[in-house]
C-alpha cells in the first residue's frame, strides 16, 4: 500500500520486484531447463492464476472461497471442449460406431453430439466462454449469498460443497463429460499441434505474458478507489455499509475477478498439459490453491506467484523421491504457515528486507538517500 | 422416475431404502454432532474432522481383531467396547490437537480451516504409514448380522436399527450436556463471550480443550458405526467432511434438534434416490438442493438467533 500521499501507480520498490518476477519467468526458468521441466513450471504458473485471484478475494475482500478449483476447471473444460471436438473430426475417428463425435461419448454409446457441446465447435465462442461460463456462475453464487449477507465460514462451505457436487457431477455424467479420466488426447488448436517442444515453448511464453498482464492489472485494481473499499470491508464491513456502499456488489466484483482469472489459468493449463480431469476441479485441489496462496502471502500478489511456484516445485521434488512424505511436508507446512509465518513468503521477505534496507541506507553517502521510504511498506 | 412401479412397491421401496439409510443417518448424526460443538458453538471449522472419525473406525477395526484372536468368547460384546476406546482414542487426540493447535487459532476461525486441512493430511499419511493403503473391513458379531423381515418385501437390517438407536441415546446425552449440566453452560458462556466467561472464573481453556476433546471423541464414535456401513481407508473420512458440513449448516449451527432433521432429510433423500438414479446423481441431487435451499434460507432450517 503505497502511503496516501503518494499517487503513483507503483513505488520504485513494487517496479523493481515486478521486474525481477518477469525476468525470472521470461529468461532465467527458460534458459537454464529443458523443455519438459519448463512444461512443468508452465503448469504452476497457470495454478498462479487463481492464486492471484485469492489475494484479491480473501487476503484483500476477506472472502475465502473453497471452490476456486470449479472456476479453474470450468475455463479448463470450455476450451478442452473446443481442443476435444477439433481432435475428433469424422476422419480421425472413422473407426468408432459414430464418426465425429468424442471417443469417450463413442464408448458410452451416445450417437450424437449433446447440445451443449454443439457451440463449442467454434474457437471465437471457446474463448469467450472460457472466461463468461465461470464468471458468470461465480456471480451467481455471490449475488445469491452476497446479497443476503452470508459470508466468512458459510462463504468457504458453501463453495466447497459446490466444488463437490461439480466433481461428483463431472465424474458421474461419463459419457458427457469423459469421467473421471476427463477430456484427453488433445491435439490441436486450429491445426497447429499443441504437443512439440515449440508449441510448449510458445506456449510458456505467452501463458507467463499473460500472468505478468494479470499481475498489472490487479495491482491497479487494488490501487484505485475499489482497493481501499475492498480493504475497509475487510476489516469492518458494517462501517463501509452505513457509509453508503453497497457492500455486495464490490464482493460480487471480486469474486467475479478472481473467478475469471482462475478460468485463464485453467484454460492455459488444458493447453500446456493437453487435458483437462476432474481432479482439478474438486475440494483437493481447491484447497490446495488456498495454500499458495498463503504460503505466498495473502496479502501479496508476487507472492502468490513465488508460493504457487515454491510450494508446486516441492511437491514434484518430493514426491519424485520420496511419496510418502510429501503429505506429512505438505500438512506441516500449512501448519506452520498458519501459526507462524500468517504474511507467507512475503511477510518473511518484509521483515528481513527492513533491516537490510536500513543497513544499505546506513552505509550510502548521506545525499542519495532516496525519499521512497513508505514506512508501513505493505507488499503487493 | 418412478414409471413401472406400483402403489404397494414404491411404499415398500421407500420403507427399504429408508431403513438402509439408517446406517449412514446414524453415521452423519454422529459425525455432525461433534461438528456442530467444534464448529456451531466454538467456532473452528475442523477439516480434520473425518480423520477423527476414520481414527475411531480403525481402533474398532484393532479391538475386532484383538478380540477374535484372543477372546473369542467375548467377541459378541466386543463393539461395545470398541466404542469407548474409539471415544477415548479421538478425545485424546482432540484434546492434544486442541494444545498445539487450536487454542493459538480462537480469532482467526478461516485460519483453523488451513490448519487442520493440513492436520488431516497428516494424518491420513499416518494412517497409510501405520494400517496400509489398503482399506479394512470389520467383522461384526452374529446378533448384529441378519435383518428382520417386516413384509415380504420389507426388511430391516438389525445394525442399521442398533445404531440409530444409539445415536439417538448419544444425542440425548449431548443435549443433556449441553444445556443442562453446569460444564455445557460453562461452554456456551465461553463460546458467547470469551473475556466475560473469563472474569466471571470460568477456566476458559480447560472449557475450551475439554469441549474440543468431546465433539472430537463423538466423531471417533461415529468411526465406530461407520465400520458398518464401510471399509475403513486412511482417506475414507474426507468423503464425508463435506456432507458432514452441509448438515451442521443445514441444520442451523447452533441447533442440535436442527441437525438431526437435516442429517435425517440429507441421509433419507440420498439413500431413496440411489433406488432410482445412480449413486452419484443421487448425491449431487442431495446436494444440490441443500445448497440452493441454504441460498434461499442461509440461516438454516432451525436458527436460534437470526444473526450471530
Amino acid at each position: 500500500m503505497s502511503s496516501p500521499t503518494s499517487r503513483a501507480f507503483a513505488t520504485r520498490g513494487e517496479i523493481l520486484a515486478f521486474a525481477t518476477l518477469a525476468v525470472l519467468l521470461l529468461a532465467v526458468l527458460p534458459a537454464s531447463m529443458e523443455i519438459f521441466r519448463l512444461n512443468l513450471f508452465g503448469k504452476y504458473l497457470t495454478y498462479a492464476f487463481v492464486a492471484i485471484g485469492l489475494v484479491l478475494c480473501w487476503g484483500y475482500g476477506g472472502i475465502l472461497s473453497l471452490g476456486q478449483g470449479v472456476f479453474f476447471g470450468l475455463g479448463g473444460y470450455c476450451l478442452a471442449m473446443f481442443l476435444k471436438l477439433e481432435a475428433s473430426d469424422p476422419e480421425a475417428t472413422k473407426i468408432q460406431s459414430t464418426p465425429g463425435i468424442p471417443d469417450f461419448m463413442d464408448w458410452n454409446q451416445l450417437t450424437e453430439l449433446p447440445w451443449f457441446w454443439v457451440p463449442f465447435e467454434s474457437l471465437g465462442f471457446a474463448l469467450v466462454a472460457v472466461v463468461l461460463v465461470p464468471t458468470l456462475f461465480a456471480g451467481l453464487i455471490a449475488f445469491a449469498m452476497f446479497k443476503r449477507r452470508v459470508g466468512g465460514v458459510y462463504f468457504a462451505i458453501i463453495t466447497q460443497s459446490i466444488a463437490a457436487i461439480l466433481t461428483i457431477l463431472i465424474i458421474g455424467q461419463q459419457g458427457l463429460t469423459g469421467g473421471v479420466n476427463g477430456i484427453t488426447d488433445l491435439r490441436t488448436l486450429k491445426g497447429w499441434d499443441i504437443r512439440t517442444d515449440e508449441a510448449k515453448l510458445v506456449l510458456y511464453y505467452v501463458n507467463a505474458f499473460l500472468l505478468l498482464g494479470a499481475l498489472v492489472f490487479c495491482h491497479w485494481v487494488l490501487g484505485t478507489k475499489f482497493g481501499r473499499i475492498l480493504v475497509a470491508m475487510r476489516t469492518r464491513e458494517d462501517r463501509v455499509r452505513f457509509s453508503g456502499y453497497d457492500v455486495a456488489s464490490f464482493k460480487i466484483f471480486v469474486f467475479c475477478l478472481a473467478a475469471a482469472l482462475s478460468a485463464i489459468g485453467g484454460a492455459m493449463f488444458t493447453l500446456q498439459v493437453g487435458f483437462m480431469s476432474p481432479s482439478f476441479v474438486g475440494i483437493v485441489p481447491s484447497i490446495e490453491m488456498v495454500i499458495f496462496a498463503a504460503v505466498g502471502g495473502r496479502l501479496s500478489l508476487l507472492g502468490a506467484v513465488y508460493g504457487t511456484l515454491l510450494v508446486n516445485w516441492a511437491k514434484t521434488t518430493f514426491s519424485e523421491t520420496m511419496p510418502e512424505l510429501w503429505l506429512l511436508a505438505m500438512g506441516g507446512l500449512f501448519i506452520a504457515v498458519v501459526l507462524f509465518f500468517p504474511n507467507g513468503l512475503a511477510g518473511l521477505w518484509q521483515s528481513f528486507r527492513q533491516p537490510l534496507m536500513h543497513a544499505i541506507r546506513r552505509h550510502a553517502p548521506a545525499g542519495s538517500v532516496v525519499a521512497d521510504a513508505a514506512p508501513e511498506g505493505g507488499t503487493r | 422416475m418412478f414409471e413401472g412401479y406400483s402403489w404397494a412397491e414404491l411404499g415398500s421401496i421407500f420403507a427399504m431404502q429408508g431403513f438402509a439409510g439408517l446406517s449412514l443417518f446414524s453415521v452423519l448424526v454422529l459425525m455432525a454432532l461433534g461438528l456442530a460443538i467444534i464448529f456451531g458453538q466454538m467456532g473452528v471449522i475442523n477439516m480434520a474432522h473425518g480423520e477423527f472419525m476414520i481414527l475411531g473406525a480403525y481402533v474398532t477395526y484393532l479391538c475386532s481383531n484383538f478380540f477374535a484372536e484372543n477372546l473369542p468368547a467375548l467377541f459378541s460384546g466386543y463393539f461395545l467396547i470398541a466404542m469407548l476406546l474409539a471415544f477415548l482414542a479421538s478425545a485424546s487426540l482432540g484434546a492434544l490437537v486442541e494444545w498445539g493447535l487450536i487454542r493459538h487459532l480462537y480469532k482467526r476461525p478461516l485460519d483453523t480451516l488451513l490448519a487442520t486441512w493440513g492436520l488431516s493430511l497428516i494424518l491420513q499419511q499416518v494412517y497409510r504409514s501405520v494400517f496400509g493403503a489398503r482399506e479394512v473391513g470389520v467383522t461384526l458379531p452374529d446378533w448384529l448380522m441378519g435383518s428382520f423381515a417386516v413384509t415380504d418385501m420389507i426388511e430391516i437390517p438389525i445394525n442399521g436399527v442398533f445404531v440409530m438407536f444409539l445415536t439417538l441415546g448419544i444425542t440425548a446425552g449431548v443435549w443433556l450436556w449441553n444445556f443442562r449440566s453446569s460444564w455445557g453452560t460453562q461452554m456456551r458462556a465461553v463460546v458467547q463471550n470469551r473475556v466475560m466467561a473469563g472474569a466471571v472464573g470460568i477456566d476458559t481453556e480447560r472449557i475450551d480443550r475439554l469441549t474440543f476433546a468431546i465433539g472430537c471423541g463423538i466423531a471417533g464414535i461415529a468411526g465406530s458405526a461407520f465400520t458398518m456401513i464401510g471399509s475403513t481407508g486412511p482417506t475414507s473420512g474426507q468423503l464425508y467432511i463435506v456432507d458432514t458440513f452441509l448438515v451442521v449448516v443445514f441444520g442451523g449451527a447452533q441447533s442440535l434438534l436442527g441437525t438431526i432433521f437435516s442429517a435425517f432429510a440429507i441421509s433419507q433423500s440420498q439413500s431413496t434416490m440411489e433406488f432410482f438414479l445412480s449413486g452419484s446423481m443421487a448425491k449431487v441431487l442431495t446436494l444440490l438442493t441443500v445448497v440452493t435451499i441454504l441460498m434461499i434460507r442461509p440461516q438454516g432450517l432451525m436458527s436460534l438467533r437470526v444473526r450471530a
